[in-house]
């Protein structure tokens, strides 16, 4: 049974249909990047071809229009993630730059020597290093919040972590190496209750389900365009209005100032504040676009058949002896790593690749998760809703091929 | 169609890497490590009396790319002159990087020259040039060496 006309759907995505060495493409790297639908494209080019213009700056026509349609993106993020105000979506070029945006202009200014950051061993590099350089200009302490053999967060070692002296936590709604998705709403609610301030790295819970920043009452919640089907070089900070307000601009210059003159500038009110310089136009708008066709299908249907991807590969992969799912949370979604006793996931990559198979290899940008499960990297296949069961297979078949070259 | 990748040498030298020990009392040695895939490896050098190569030896783990190449590496090593490895070094770049073509120019590679395809795999260059890269290391005295 399935929840989602998925051949229909296949057709909105027009790299579906690339050869790769004479064979069909099979996508199942979409926690790297997703692939983008017609009307995302459409939007984008339609953009580049006839309504090129700067924004919040010209009176003609072209500049009002793509003020409009910029600013109209900017509501549909609002809309998407249930914010308050438009004043609390600024757009960035990516998750990594919104945790950067919040660390130096949040962080620097407010925190103390002393002071806890507190992170878990599943971020992604950008959730760490970030943390680790405020660490060292400020004097405060980084804490790790342990993970367990399943690849799932412990939050009885969260609690004893978190004291009076937590001013920030910095966690990963849907891990991007294991799968595992964490219980952000208690994370948030245990933190508040010691007066910490929570953000949340959505980058891969943003094309996995709804979110709703007020439901979650979390304090910054960050995300990529390009991980829900929109383009590259966009992303999102999402802040409480009352906590952006006393912020100071992060990259200053045209746009995020009010006045300026040579004994001193103001600055602009939010958004524009964390916004110098042209932004991304054709990206935000071709954002907005991805939004709305994620919305037109819907997180129910785009899970359930999400799930069914999830059960049928992990059935498929565990019946290939030698292979060890990496990641078993019992709450997780369509991400499977895994590794193959007697194929290094490099040369695995490489032979699937000749089949068509596009996967990931290498550590995913969490060195300190392979650290934990004692492992140089892993493969993953990362499952979107324009994925099939027949797809796995594919990956399926080519595994037991990589395996028979390595005679493993 | 590119080149096949995993030819029998290769695939044989992974399952049987030569000179694959640490060594206590190498002339030189250098610490190899490529953050991207974690293929993380270690050269050795003992130079006789006359400054010849008398034994060349690795150790680590990496994809069957990076230990093949290693692997031929100290095989072809035994007994050369560091000037004639140096050589080899450079060679075995231009090869790697299809900037050497073995049918057609002249070249000392011998049975490295297995690796001639590798160019059209770039992600896939910096695992074969590894342990070339960590000997060139060694030979400079530097500890150690990344390739990304």
């Amino acid at each position: 049974m399935s929840y989602l006309d998925v051949q229909k759907i296949r057709k909105d995505f027009p790299n579906l249909g690339v050869n790769i060495y004479g064979k069909p493409l099979v996508y199942l790297d979409n926690a790297a990047t997703t692939l983008k639908p017609n009307v995302v494209i459409n939007a984008v080019t339609e953009h580049l071809t006839h309504g090129v213009s700067n924004v919040h700056r010209g009176v003609h026509y072209l500049s009002e229009q793509a003020t409009l349609s910029f600013e109209d993106a900017r509501q549909k993020v609002k809309h998407f993630i249930n914010a308050r105000r438009i004043q609390e979506i600024i757009f960035t070029r990516g998750a990594t730059e919104s945790i950067n945006l919040v660390a130096q202009s949040y962080g620097r200014n407010t925190l103390q020597e002393g002071d806890e950051i507190i992170i878990s061993q599943m971020e992604h590099h950008s959730n760490i290093v970030p943390w680790q350089i405020l660490c060292q200009q400020v004097g405060a302490i980084l804490k790790v919040v342990p993970i367990n053999s399943s690849g799932e967060f412990i939050f009885d070692e969260y609690v004893k972590l978190l004291s009076s002296k937590t001013r920030i936590v910095s966690i990963v709604y849907v891990s991007n190496s294991l799968g595992t998705v964490n219980p952000v709403k208690r994370i948030i609610d245990a933190a508040h209750h010691k007066g910490a301030l929570v953000m949340v790295d959505a980058a891969q819970a943003v094309s996995h389900e709804a979110i709703d920043v007020q439901a979650l009452n979390c304090d910054f919640l960050v995300f990529s365009g390009h991980k829900v089907f929109g383009p590259t070089g966009v992303g999102v900070l999402y802040g409480k209005e009352s906590i952006l307000e006393d912020m100071p601009p992060y990259q200053t210059g045209g746009d995020m100032i009010r006045t300026v003159n040579f004994s001193g500038s103001t600055y602009n009110s939010l958004p524009y504040r964390f916004e110098a310089g042209t932004p991304a136009i054709a990206e935000v708008i071709g954002l907005g676009a991805a939004l709305d066709y994620v919305s037109s299908i819907g997180f129910e249907a785009m899970t359930k058949h999400k799930e069914e991807l999830l059960a049928h590969g992990t059935r498929v992969l565990s019946m290939i002896s030698g292979l060890r799912i990496i990641g078993t949370a019992s709450i997780k979604t369509s991400i499977i790593s895994f590794t193959v006793e007697g194929v290094h996931p490099h040369d695995l990559g490489t032979i699937v690749d000749e089949e068509g198979v596009a996967i990931r290899t290498g550590h995913h940008c969490t060195q300190p998760v392979m650290e934990f499960f004692g492992i140089p990297a892993t493969a993953r296949a990362s499952l979107a809703f324009y994925n099939t069961q027949d797809e796995i297979d594919v990956l399926a078949k080519a595994i037991v091929k990589a395996k028979a070259v390595f005679h493993a | 169609m590119r080149d096949e990748l995993y030819q029998q040498t290769i695939l044989e030298h992974n399952r049987h890497p030569r000179n694959f020990r640490k060594m206590t009392d190498a002339t030189y040695s250098a610490e190899g490590y490529n953050p991207l895939c974690g293929d993380h490896l270690w050269v050795y050098i003992k130079l006789d009396q006359q400054q010849l190569i008398q034994e060349v030896s690795f150790e680590g783990s990496g994809c069957a790319i990076s230990k093949a190449s290693a692997s031929m590496m100290t095989a072809a090593l035994k007994g050369k002159t560091i000037e004639k490895a140096n050589v080899l070094f450079h060679e075995f770049h231009d090869l790697v990087i299809g900037k050497l073509d073995p049918r057609t120019q002249p070249h000392h590679l011998d049975k490295l020259a297995v690796f001639s395809g590798i160019w059209q795999y770039p992600s896939r260059v910096k695992c074969a040039s590894l342990g070339w890269h960590t000997l060139h290391a060694a030979l400079e005295k530097k500890s150690t060496v990344s390739t990304e």
